[in-house]
């Protein structure tokens, strides 16, 4: 493992106030760097997608704070959250969220376009991307006609386009079968991870552990459990 | 066009239902406003066709005048007093009447009757055919060749007819600016004339037009009117007279402006009830382009572009739409009351502004609500 990617350092977040105020993530701490594939998994409402949300730069914590690549992003203006997630951070969501009425090639464009890259550099780059995923073929199709599993590719497609130095995945093998989301995190594993990057999988399908370099347990807003993969895979 | 803007046009091209009905919506908003106003500008030019086309620059007549067909007949002292003012070039009487003509083929025709100063012909129209100095011969009319001109079996020079039982005959045919609005031919003949063959009260002068000699006369000369009793106007204060006519006194002006807003509010209805539906479906992909790293001012540049690209094009698809069926409405009837006018043009264009802003409004509430951790949490 390399440098600090992401620190989270006492981190709380809490939703309402009052008698309905619940806490849904609780003094969580910890750290990811570059080159690891970290995991952070739990049963549904221990608080996984809140602290992802917190250390990506899109829900700002009640208390604590968030250093990535050693910035305080709780202390930046909004505009300046919003770029860091657009040069540094590359999501893919567990809906993936493709524009249905967009090609593939257009969708994985996006992060390139708002970088205000030109269209036709934007779309050619997007090509060579798609060709990493294995999905040139398909880059004039729209993602309505795609497989479960390569709009999978396309979403992470979209967020490697970006050249971001920290990827986040939401439950990336939720909606798929066993034997592809298995292939998407050793794509993930095997080619999107490198050195100079830091992968953060928010996931609670056991099947895929394996891939993990390191895994952090949640429960209840807290994290329970911090360890290095022992069924690590190489 | 910068990338962000192509994906929002795409994004909106696409879907193509949606796109269609917001291209509906707006296109039939804008084609209703305009041929409505259209229709009532169309109605007002022809209303003031007889000042447009007489060219006069000031009219003499009763105050109760309110409309050029509806004069009331003023006593000759009136011109006498018109010629002794001050900075009065000349005034010369307008006679303007209706009557029957009949036809060759036995059927009867009704017309308007202009006419004109026998000693100056003031007032008259350019011939495309024959000579003016032939009006006086015995019987002469000059008969305008308009949109009617076909209801008097279109006449040639030398076509003999009957009006009000008296011998007419054809000298001459014209051309004039405007058309009339009571869907019938016009015949100039002299002023004597006139008020020998078409049934008169006791006073026949219906208008008496004054040249001024400076423009700065004016003023004193509509007062030396006023001074008895008349009404002296300008040739655009009379247009703008029998406006207001047509728009406030004979209701046409509140149903063309009720009919107006109701296409506004059918448009801005359909288009905005549209518009939100398709930022509704597509707010979580914003959400995402949030997550991704749009700014706020980007998301609100995409719709803005979405709702002003639509607005245009249904402005564009509108107007062409009211302008061809009025080019189709003319070939089929000449006399055809509507003319497209840039203010018609310039209000259609702000109501549809007005729509695009309303829709896009909502539709920028909506998108900069969405948080992106809505989007991480499904």
């Amino acid at each position: 493992m390399g440098n600090v990617a992401i620190r989270a350092n006492a981190l709380v977040k809490w939703f309402g106030e009052g008698e309905t105020r619940t806490t849904a993530v609780k003094s969580a701490s910890f750290e990811a760097g570059f080159g690891e594939l970290l995991y952070i998994v739990g049963p549904s409402g221990s608080g996984k997608t809140t602290l992802l949300s917190m250390i990506s730069g899109i829900l700002k914590p009640n208390e604590g704070n968030v250093l990535v690549e050693g910035k305080d992003i709780w202390q930046m203006k909004s505009d300046d959250i919003a770029d860091l997630r657009l040069h540094k951070i590359g999501f893919v969501f567990q809906d993936y969220h493709l524009f249905p009425r967009l090609t593939t090639v257009e969708n994985v464009a996006i992060p390139l376009i708002l970088k205000k890259m030109d269209w036709n550099e934007a779309i050619k780059v997007a090509l060579e991307y798609l060709e990493i995923v294995g999905l040139k073929d398909r880059a004039e199709l729209q993602p309505v006609k795609l497989s479960g599993g390569e709009q999978q590719r396309v979403a992470i497609a979209r967020a490697i386009a970006g050249h971001p130095d920290i990827l986040i995945f939401d439950e990336p093998t939720a909606s798929l079968d066993g034997d592809t989301g298995r292939k998407i995190v050793e794509f993930i594993k095997t080619k999107i991870l490198n050195p100079q990057r830091c992968v953060i999988i928010v996931t609670h399908d056991s099947r895929i552990y394996e891939y993990a370099d390191s895994i952090m347990k949640m429960e209840d807003g807290k994290i329970i459990g911090f360890e290095q993969n022992t069924l690590h895979v190489v | 066009m910068s990338g962000i803007l192509k994906i929002a046009l795409k994004l909106l091209v696409n879907d193509k239902s949606k796109f269609i009905a917001l291209l509906v919506g707006i296109t039939f908003a804008v084609f209703l406003m305009i041929m409505m106003m259209s229709m009532f500008s169309g109605i007002l030019a022809r209303s003031s066709s007889s000042v447009y086309n007489v060219g006069a620059k000031i009219w003499v007549m009763d105050p109760a005048v309110n409309n050029a067909t509806s004069s009331i007949p003023m006593p000759d002292y009136v011109l006498s007093h018109a010629r002794s003012i001050d900075g009065v070039k000349y005034a010369v009487p307008i006679y303007f009447g209706n009557a029957l003509v009949k036809l060759k083929s036995g059927t009867y025709q009704a017309v308007s009757v202009v006419g004109l100063d026998d000693a100056t012909l003031y007032g008259r129209p350019e011939l495309i055919e024959g000579k003016i100095e032939d009006i006086y011969a015995e019987s002469a009319f000059v008969v305008v060749k308009d949109a009617e001109f076909k209801k008097l079996e279109s006449p040639k020079v030398g076509t003999e007819f009957e009006i009000n039982d008296y011998r007419g005959l054809v000298v001459g045919l014209a051309k004039v600016s405007s058309g009339g609005l009571f869907g019938i031919p016009t015949v100039y003949t002299t002023y004597n004339r006139a008020i020998t063959y078409i049934p008169s009260m006791r006073f026949t002068t219906s208008y008496i037009l004054i040249e001024p000699k400076s423009e700065a006369d004016i003023p004193f000369i509509q007062q030396q009117i006023k001074k008895i009793g008349y009404q002296a106007l300008t040739r655009d204060q009379f247009v703008h007279k029998i406006s207001d006519f047509y728009t406030y006194q004979t209701g046409m002006g509140m149903n063309v402006l009720m009919m107006t807003a109701i296409s506004f509010i059918v448009g801005l209805s359909i288009s905005g009830q549209t518009f939100y539906t398709f930022i509704l479906e597509n707010l979580e992909r914003f959400g995402a382009l949030k997550a991704i790293g749009a700014k706020g001012h980007e998301l609100i540049t995409m719709i803005l572009f979405q709702a002003s690209f639509t607005a245009l094009l249904g402005y564009g698809l509108g107007v062409g739409l009211a302008s061809g069926l009025m080019i189709l409405a003319k070939l089929r009837l000449p006399s055809y009351a509507a003319q497209v006018t840039y203010t018609n043009l310039i209000f259609a264009f702000v109501m549809v502004l007005i729509m695009a802003g309303v829709s896009s409004y909502i539709g920028v509430r909506k998108v900069l609500q969405i948080q992106p951790f809505d989007i991480f949490r499904g």
